[in-house]
């Protein structure tokens, strides 16, 4: 109550001054709790500890990128404050975060949240209070539902346009492929394997064979002797690292000669390709639409050689090979760009309609073609992907920018 | 270490737990439990929210303490009861339309039924392998909650959201208010019937059988009943449990009840003092504020510090809450004499 008292004073005073030096500055300037004269608060989730503690490290990286621009001035003169929680990847966990983000540390917005589980607790509540729940880390399809959940807007391609991709770039290249799929028994595996359905629309029957495996299963070995006696030639890979690493090595034990797709997830040169043996991923295929930091042809860009700029001067122990680096980057400066757009009125209505308005914007560290869009009807931000080749010990990048966007909503 | 001697080591005989071990004197209980009533007053809604996790979890120590502090049974599998009473109330509230009060009493038996079913074969289990059978339960249940056959109800890996019930009778209050005094009555109610339970005939038997299994067997008392209706009621309180954090979080997903879960509850019993049903409380409040006391402490280390932490708690005070409480008490008969 007092600090309400003390803050419309202030405004009274402000008011008259303003009116009295110049009327039209204060038409401008609106604000939204967490946001004032000097100051943006961010709120923010991610699992710093318990399984998912690999993911801290995004946090990391954008807790770096927000110190970087407040060195800088920050924006328009305002300072960000990078308020970051740990959840533990666990629901009712997240859901406490988030409250205490939004009642008792007052945030502007909750920014890059992830997982599928802790963001579907957490949508709810924030759509109710109305606080932008923006650019959230996951993949799954439903984030963009503007019209149901106004205040959440997702990031990264869905699980479903990268599918619809592949589905996409298989009928034009292979149209008489006969398809088997190996996918995992949750969210992400079930998300993906629709788009795959919805990308073959008419011709659904190219799928020939299915299996789905239990992250718990030790290994997935009788899944890829069975899905090979389907006599498929191409397999379509839906798997986490370590399950994408032992699917491309038992395929070459069993002498398994089909086209392989496996999901961007996977695609990790150091977590996947060399546990798998680089001999056996010759040829495998997938798609991408970030720039990869170990990879030389981006040597001479402008925009990696701001992103490792970044690194060596804001997060020096960072591991520039970890795609979660680039991952929180180019998040953090899709967040800076909004703030920016929305100006002086720093009010949670206007955010979500800047987020709503991003007309072909390209972080430093997406692929070149790449663009990000959106509208107010369209919440999903990145849906574009380049296909990629591995060969020798490297993605290489082949073909044009596909869109994955889908034909009707 | 101390709570497994709590109740594995076989003691030729044991003290019977004179009343006032188990719980607090009157004095005391009136000002804790004026504390409860009247902190929501004074606080914001998120404090608020926290106070009804405590109370959840508490909820949910107190029957594990039931389990083990009583019957001298262990375990893991909690977690699995916490789900099957969280998904009953969600499924009840979403897809019948049940009143969320209503879905309560229903996930307690539902729950109770499971556990009875569940103590059947376990009672040829005893320590460590029984908390290896439970522990299979736990790590089965998330993968249960996925299955296709289910999903109807379930909504699979997505999980179901509940909507969160506003106050009746247009109290002046908010949700989260009215749903703490909802829960903090049903917590009142159940820890007075869990304290004359072990007082009871039936609670003697409980503990006869954790003391000595073949001398309880001797006076008469039907030892597999016995263990086997602990493990219901100790489901059945965490199914309730269940149900109320399900709609206090308004969300249930596989992916909330894991092992994990089953692991802080047995953690919160052992902060809490085995045995001793107002421990319950201060181990639900050690399991929802230690880990963030650790991540203020350290972010990237946050797990090892909350391991620093829980190595001091059991180094210090084996007995756990108990123990001070003990201790506290000493300390002021010492100061009257």
């Amino acid at each position: 109550m007092r600090s309400a008292t003390i803050r419309s004073a202030a405004f009274w005073t402000a008011l008259i001054t303003f009116a009295a030096a110049n009327g039209s500055a204060l038409a401008q300037k609106k604000y939204d709790t967490g946001a004032t004269d000097t100051e943006i608060k961010i709120g923010h989730i991610v699992p710093y500890s318990g399984p998912a503690s690999a993911y801290g490290i995004i946090g990391k990286t954008e807790e770096a990128y927000f110190k970087m621009i407040n060195e800088n001035g920050g924006i328009k003169g305002r300072k960000i404050k990078f308020i970051s929680y740990d959840d533990a990847y666990s629901p009712p966990k997240a859901v406490e975060q988030v409250r205490k983000l939004v009642e008792s540390d007052e945030v502007l917005l909750v920014f890059n949240a992830l997982g599928t589980p802790s963001n579907t607790a957490i949508q709810k509540y924030l759509n109710s209070k109305k606080v932008p729940q923006l650019f959230v880390a996951t993949g799954a399809t439903k984030w963009n539902d503007p019209t149901h959940f106004p205040w959440t807007i997702g990031w990264q391609p869905s699980y479903q346009s990268e599918a619809r991709i592949y589905a996409k770039f298989l009928m034009k290249e292979k149209p008489d492929a006969k398809i088997a799929v190996l996918y995992q028994n949750d969210d992400f595996g079930k998300d993906y394997l629709k788009g795959l359905k919805d990308g073959f629309a008419g011709k659904a029957s190219a799928i020939i064979a299915e299996e789905s495996y239990e992250v718990s299963e030790p290994t997935i070995d009788n899944h890829i002797v069975k899905l090979k006696a389907s006599g498929a030639d191409v397999l379509i890979s839906i798997t986490t690292p370590k399950f994408a690493a032992q699917t491309i090595k038992k395929m070459a034990e069993v002498d398994w000669k089909a086209l392989q797709i496996v999901a961007n997830v996977s695609t990790s040169v150091g977590a996947v390709m060399k546990p798998a043996g680089f001999e056996n991923g010759q040829g495998v295929l997938s798609a991408h639409y970030a720039k990869d930091a170990g990879d030389a042809q981006w040597k001479d860009d402008p925009g990696m050689k701001k992103f490792l700029a970044f690194l060596d001067k804001h997060y020096p122990d960072a591991d520039r090979t970890n795609s979660q680096v680039i991952y929180g980057y180019g998040a953090a400066q899709t967040l800076t760009k909004i703030l920016e757009m929305s100006g002086d009125d720093l009010t949670r209505a206007n955010i979500m309609k800047q987020a709503a308005n991003l007309k072909d914007f390209t972080p430093d560290t997406l692929l070149p073609g790449v663009k990000i869009n959106t509208s107010a009807t369209d919440f999903a931000p990145i849906e574009q992907l380049q296909m990629m080749r591995f060969k020798g010990e490297k993605w290489e990048m082949f073909g044009d920018v596909i869109s994955g966007e889908a034909v009707t909503h | 270490m101390s709570a497994v001697e709590d109740v594995v080591t076989e003691a030729p005989a044991v003290e019977a737990v004179p009343k006032r071990a188990m719980t607090l004197g009157l004095g005391t209980s009136l000002v804790v439990l004026a504390a409860l009533v009247l902190a929501p007053l004074f606080v914001k809604n998120f404090i608020i929210f926290q106070m009804t996790m405590l109370l959840i979890y508490g909820l949910a120590v107190l029957a594990l303490n039931i389990l083990t502090g009583g019957s001298g049974q262990f375990s893991l599998g909690q977690s699995a009861f916490y789900a099957v009473g969280a998904y009953t109330s969600a499924i009840l509230m979403e897809h019948v339309g049940m009143n969320y009060a209503l879905t309560l009493p229903i996930a307690g038996l539902i729950c109770f039924g499971f556990g009875f079913l569940f103590g059947q074969p376990a009672l040829r289990l005893s320590g460590v392998y029984l908390a290896l059978a439970t522990f299979a339960l736990a790590t089965a249940m998330p993968q249960l909650l996925k299955l296709g056959f289910f999903e109807h109800w379930t909504g699979g890996v997505q999980g179901l959201v509940v909507t969160k019930p506003d106050a009746p009778f247009g109290l002046p209050m908010s949700q989260d208010m009215w749903l703490y005094y909802f829960t903090l009555v049903i917590t009142i109610g159940i820890y007075i019937a869990s304290v004359n339970l072990l007082r009871s005939r039936s609670g003697r038997a409980f503990m006869a059988i954790r003391d000595n299994e073949i001398a309880a067997s001797a006076m008469g008392v039907d030892v597999a009943l016995y263990k086997t209706l602990a493990f219901g009621v100790s489901a059945g309180i965490t199914g309730i449990a269940g149900g109320l954090g399900a709609i206090a979080v308004q969300f249930v997903a596989p992916d909330g009840y894991t092992i994990v879960l089953s692991i802080s509850l047995f953690l919160g019993m052992v902060v809490g003092g085995v045995g001793w049903l107002p421990g319950s409380i201060v181990g639900s409040a050690f399991i929802i504020f230690v880990p963030n006391i650790a991540e203020g402490i350290s972010k990237g280390l946050s797990g090892a510090v909350f391991g620093v932490l829980l190595f001091l708690v059991i180094f210090l005070v084996p007995h756990g809450a108990r123990q001070v409480a003990i201790v506290a008490q000493q300390l002021i008969g010492k100061l009257k004499k």
